[in-house]
């Protein structure tokens, strides 16, 4: 008997990524058709990069969480802690590298502090992290409640830095080239993105998270450490919560205590929207990435639509996330149906 | 006394014990910090009532919606083994239709209020019923399905009232929103005494909570026993959009104007939390809603402590994680093992020795 | 003839706080032999399985392999020294693929090396002639397949001694003779298998040799040629032929008198095959036929539990719906589920609770049982179970396994039903409560109840039922009644055709 390559089916992940990925295309087409404008250039893809860079760094790290069936409230407010303390810490003279090592030590700080109460203490994870939100934004006004905007020679050079690309570029009414811009922090998400990636994908680790949000006896059974791994899960949503924090300061160089207010809501609903189920084991980051960009891109199209209340966002997005999670409990119970 | 506490510890009073055991610490940090905390006094008002006040009374007064909200989804949790997030977000759409309402006559009379709050709690029924079809026929998991509402809930309140904030003077609404003429007691406080009360005799009259805890226990044997799982939930989740109306009108009333921004903003999170501390668990099944409203007081007093320590109210949050944090790690699971694992032996410990000196 | 011993266990002693689990057990291993550990529920066999898998430590005993005396301290320790389990339950993540099921929690690297699992696994795979895929999803896969997936994964990690705890209850009959050749085919590599199940005829099918324990006791080792299956119940049940017999004489004549309950024509579910059925008021009917055959689907389409999806049913010749339970304990029926932990008990609820539910629900919402009168019934139905119980108030999951059943029971009882529907009311329970629960099934026909029953157990069946339905393959095949109702007569009516099939081997 020769082993024939075999066309596997596509696993419940695949699906809902594909779904996501094929909506987003057509939505965008659709847009570029209908709306033009803006969505007619490269630019409009890259200015959500731009502005999405951090919420796809936060819900890459949310996506390893949900897989492996726990839940991250916090990733919002630590990411504005962290805003804040790498500001406050520049303005008072601080390095470059410190802001950095300060942001990935905050956000460390919070996923270790709350993997041991979930994994090890066994507390509902909705409830340490729900502290875990409390804390960090309490503490970023304790740090301060006004806004602060960052004074520090280096860092505006970080800041600043871009990849200007002329050839993607469009002329602006005046008649001038104006070359498309990506910012640093882009590729700051991008990297991220590549890590988890390869961590969910290639690494022994990575499959652990799918095997305890998959079933967590059987998981204990095949010989992985159930608790660890859970642990590390909390601990990388954590670190990237920080690192979020660092490219937000990039972004907008300014903390505020109100920044990144429902990042959490909203990371949650790009991980849903990139297939990644609450009840653990099915997820993936491209999903993830491709719900990011679905969200902002509903959120432009409405904009651009002339629809200028600020109630039409927020109703189109929710109006577009009960579609997305009908649709996705429609597909599942088809598909177990059609497996009896 | 003495056997009252070894039951104490021994868990004797169950699922209360943690709640109880946290507000008396509070009471008790509060008396040592300041000895008249918790004085009441009787003082005319600025619509010329006597009424009570004091620390105690903004507490108890302060946490109403916080207690009403909680009660409903304790009831959702027990069924559905999950919670809204969107209660906040609903009570602003229940508080902006109870304005419009109001807002439509020409005077303000008691059958309009009337009408406006029938109106608000069929809205936020009929919001709770989206949310408990998503749970209950999509199968969907409650935090996920009702993240839609959170999304756009506060959105829509804005959209019925065209984006103002309307507000409305009358006497009916400060009578709700803070105290009857001739009644001392704030008004809010009397509400949840009376939707605790109609909680009660739900309990009391249906045989509801029976069917709740099956559901949320084992949903399987629930259906086998003839039990229709989806009205149940369903029905805890319009049920819990009375609340929501409820809590949303006390609070449009306290000011006399909806804010749809602003109007019990976060207050989805602390409702959860009231039932956690209440020793409910968040996976559903057997539960107490006395343990929930007390959880909703914890809350109020530690923040009302907090506030009079002169901490201000945006650093609330960090002091009130820090406590939260205490409260679950010696109420989780392992811990308690523990607790009890030492507990046993100790009492084990004991028997022996009277054992041991019978013997002698 | 193989003899060398691969496992030796010797006086084993497990002690748990009251009780003498084990008492001195003795449990031989050949290499390359399928040894069928049997016994009632709390004979002793799962303490034992566990304390050779070390999740339990004995307390007294040595245990050899290869001649070797070994101390299993955990689960890991055991999978060290080659012995392996697979459990009832599939314990791999359905998630995940075929090959990363089989390999994960085992990699000696960080890196997944796809392509070399799934190589390895293909191989596996293909020598054990396991029909599944390396990359497929494992949750796509058979009950049957997933079971041996698990095996599959045994084997790979070198193990010499197989355990398989009750492997076939999940498992439809082409399913457990796929699972049997791969038995057959680990044996004749070498490999020493311990069969742990329920079902005689499995033991039969497959095993050399049968150990028996009863009360923490070793009653016996035989070989299959040396103890046929009647003295191997009463081995276990520790009775003679004689007295097994005893109890239940049927009057057939009167039978045919009595006026018929229940009348289906042609009723079918999501689950079940359309079939034809009626029982008459005060008869004790059963289903038989292996598990898989149709029988649980059947009553279950009967209480309206799955999606019924036609038929007509006639109560007490008149037409009536039953499409959902509800509907079904309106008229009269009352179902004691198969899975008694799934469907059956609310465990954090109390006795009382767990009692009432039942009628409660027929209540309806707004007519709550009160707390007295709950009382009330859960007292009267304590004592007339004989349940035992620290008090009503006692969550029922904190219960044995008998106690549930009885509280189960009550539930149904209380509801006054005129029709019963017993599903393995028996399964896992102690031999006393066993004979109990047939007392009442035999009580409930006298006063006029019509019961279905339905056992694993044939002996028990015969015992208890005055008219068999014999299921085979989603239908029915036969209804034997008085003098057919002997042992012989229903093996081969389950057998039917299938015997020809046997010959062949």
């Amino acid at each position: 008997m020769k082993t024939k390559k075999f066309k596997e089916p596509l696993t419940n992940t695949q699906l809902l990524m594909t779904i996501t990925i094929c909506i987003f295309i057509g939505m965008y087409l659709l847009a570029m058709g209908i709306l033009g404008g803006g969505f007619l250039h490269a630019q409009q893809i890259f200015d959500m990069l731009n502005d999405n860079a951090s919420l796809i760094i936060v819900s890459l790290g949310l996506t390893i969480v949900m897989i492996g069936g726990g839940i991250d409230i916090s990733v919002g407010a630590v990411t504005s802690l962290t805003v804040m303390s790498c500001v406050l810490y520049l303005n008072r003279g601080g390095s470059v590298v410190g802001s950095i090592l300060l942001a990935i030590a905050i956000g460390l700080a919070f996923g270790i502090v709350q993997g041991l109460l979930i994994s090890y203490l066994e507390i509902q994870p909705f409830i340490v992290t729900l502290a875990g939100m409390f804390f960090a934004r309490g503490f970023t006004t304790i740090l301060s409640v006004d806004p602060q905007k960052v004074d520090h020679a280096g860092f505006e050079v970080l800041r600043k830095a871009k990849l200007e690309i002329p050839w993607l570029g469009y002329y602006a009414g005046n008649g001038n080239l104006v070359p498309a811009r990506i910012e640093l922090g882009v590729f700051v998400a991008l990297l991220c993105f590549v890590l988890v990636f390869i961590l969910l994908k290639f690494l022994k680790l990575g499959r652990a998270f799918y095997a305890i949000g998959g079933n967590q006896t059987s998981a204990l059974m095949l010989g992985i450490n159930v608790k660890f791994t859970r642990f590390i899960s909390y601990l990388i949503c954590g670190v990237l919560s920080g690192i979020s924090g660092f490219v937000f300061t990039m972004h907008t160089g300014a903390g505020n205590a109100t920044n990144a207010a429902g990042m959490e809501m909203n990371a949650i609903a790009s991980s849903i929207i990139g297939g990644t189920l609450l009840t653990g084991g099915v997820g993936n980051p491209i999903g993830t990435f491709f719900g990011a960009l679905t969200l902002t891109t509903i959120k432009k199209i409405v904009v651009s639509s002339g629809l200028n209340d600020p109630w039409w966002q927020s109703i189109t997005t929710g109006g577009m996330l009960c579609f997305f999670i009908l649709l996705q409990s429609v597909v599942l119970s088809k598909r177990s149906k059609k497996k009896k | 006394m003495k056997t009252n506490s070894k039951k104490l510890f021994a868990g004797g009073l169950g699922q209360l014990t943690i709640p109880l055991i946290a507000i008396a610490l509070l009471v008790i940090f509060n008396l040592i910090r300041d000895p008249s905390f918790f004085s009441i006094n009787l003082s005319q008002n600025n619509d010329g009532n006597i009424v009570l006040a004091g620390n105690l009374i903004s507490i108890i007064n302060g946490a109403s919606e916080l207690a009403i909200l909680a009660m409903g989804m304790t009831l959702v949790t027990a069924a559905c083994g999950g919670q809204d997030i969107s209660v906040g977000a609903a009570a602003a759409i229940a508080g902006d239709v109870f304005i419009k309402v109001i807002k439509a006559g020409s005077v303000i009379n008691a059958g309009i209020v009337i009408l406006a709050f029938l109106s608000a709690c069929l809205v936020a029924m009929i919001f709770g019923a989206f949310n408990g079809i998503l749970v209950a026929v999509f199968r969907i998991q409650p935090m996920i399905a009702t993240l839609i509402l959170y999304t756009c809930g506060r959105s829509i309140a804005y959209w019925i009232n065209g984006g103002a904030t309307p507000n409305v003077k009358s006497s009916i609404l400060s009578g709700i929103g803070s105290f009857i003429p001739g009644i001392p007691i704030p008004t809010p406080v009397l509400i949840v005494a009376l939707m605790a009360i109609i909680f009660k005799l739900l309990f009391r009259f249906t045989s509801l909570e029976l069917l709740t805890q099956s559901v949320g226990i084992n949903e399987s044997a629930a259906k086998l026993n003839g039990i229709n799982t989806t009205f149940i939930k369903i029905l805890s989740f319009v049920i819990l959009g009375v609340c929501v109306c409820v809590a949303g009108i006390i609070g449009t009333s306290r000011l006399g104007l909806i804010n749809h921004e602003t109007l019990l903003l976060d207050v989805e999170m602390d409702a959860i939390l009231a039932v956690a501390i209440g020793g409910n668990s968040l996976g559903g099944g057997k539960f107490k809603i006395s343990g929930s409203i007390i959880g909703a007081y914890v809350i109020q007093m530690l923040t009302t402590t907090l506030y009079a320590m002169k901490v201000s109210s945006t650093d609330v949050k960090a002091y009130k994680a820090i406590v939260i944090i205490l409260l679950v790690v010696i109420g989780s699971p392992v811990v308690k093992k523990k607790f009890d694992k030492l507990v046993r032996q100790r009492i084990s410990l004991k028997k022996n020795d009277s054992k041991g000196a019978a013997q002698a | 003839m193989q003899t060398d011993p691969l496992l030796q266990m010797r006086h084993i002693v497990k002690i748990f706080p009251g009780v003498l689990a084990l008492n001195g057990v003795d449990f031989t291993l050949r290499k390359g032999e399928i040894h069928a550990l049997m016994g009632e529920n709390g004979a002793g066999k799962s303490t034992l399985i566990k304390v050779l898998t070390g999740v339990y430590s004995s307390d007294g005993g040595e245990i050899k392999v290869d001649g070797q005396v070994i101390s299993i301290k955990s689960p890991q320790d055991a999978q060290n020294h080659g012995i392996s389990t697979v459990y009832q339950e599939i314990t791999l993540c359905p998630n995940l693929t075929v090959a990363e099921n089989m390999f994960i929690g085992r990699e000696d690297s960080v890196w997944i090396k796809r392509k070399d699992y799934e190589k390895k696994a293909d191989e596996i795979l293909s020598n054990l002639g396991i029909p599944a895929r390396s990359t497929q999803e494992l949750g796509n896969c058979s009950l049957a397949v997933q079971q041996m997936v698990a095996i599959a994964r045994a084997v790979d990690m070198k193990c010499k001694v197989l355990i398989l705890d009750e492997p076939t209850s999940s498992l439809d009959d082409k399913e457990v003779n796929m699972l049997f050749d791969l038995m057959r085919d680990l044996k004749s590599k070498g490999v020493g298998i311990i069969f742990v199940t329920h079902f005689l005829e499995q033991v039969y099918e497959v095993s050399d040799r049968i150990t028996v324990l009863r009360n923490g006791e070793l009653v016996g080792e035989y070989t299959v040629e040396e103890l046929p299956q009647v003295e191997l119940v009463s081995k276990m049940i520790g009775k003679e032929l004689g007295e097994l017999s005893s109890m239940g004489e049927h009057e057939e004549a009167e039978e045919n008198k009595k006026e018929v309950f229940y009348e289906a024509e042609g009723l079918s579910s999501s689950d079940a095959l359309p079939f034809d059925f009626k029982i008459r008021k005060g008869e004790v009917n059963g289903f038989t036929g292996l598990l898989g055959s149709g029988r649980s689907e059947s009553v279950r389409a009967i209480f309206g539990a799955d999606k019924v999806t036609g038929g007509n049913v006639k109560i007490n010749g008149k037409k009536v719906s039953i499409t959902k339970p509800i509907e079904a304990m309106r008229n009269g029926i009352g179902y004691l589920a198969e899975d008694r932990k799934r469907d059956g008990i609310i465990a954090d609820l109390s006795v009382r609770e767990n009692i009432i539910l039942a009628l409660q629900v027929m209540n309806g919402i707004l007519r709550p049982i009160s707390r007295s009168e709950a009382e009330s019934y859960a007292d009267e139905y304590i004592k007339m179970l004989n349940i035992k119980t620290a008090s009503r108030e006692t969550p029922v999951g904190s219960l044995s396994g008998g106690n549930q059943q009885k509280v189960i029971l009550a539930r149904w009882l209380l509801t006054h039903p005129e029709y019963l529907i017993l599903d393995e009311p028996t399964r896992g329970i102690d031999v006393g409560t066993k004979l109990e629960i047939q007392k009442l099934v035999l009580k409930l026909a006298e006063d006029g109840v019509s019961v279905t029953f339905i056992s694993s157990e044939i002996e028990e069946m015969l015992r208890t039922c005055s008219r068999l339905v014999v299921m085979r393959d989603r239908h029915i095949v036969g209804e034997l009644k008085g003098k057919d109702l002997n042992q012989t007569k229903v093996m081969q009516t389950i057998a039917g055709g299938e015997s020809e099939n046997e010959d062949k081997q």
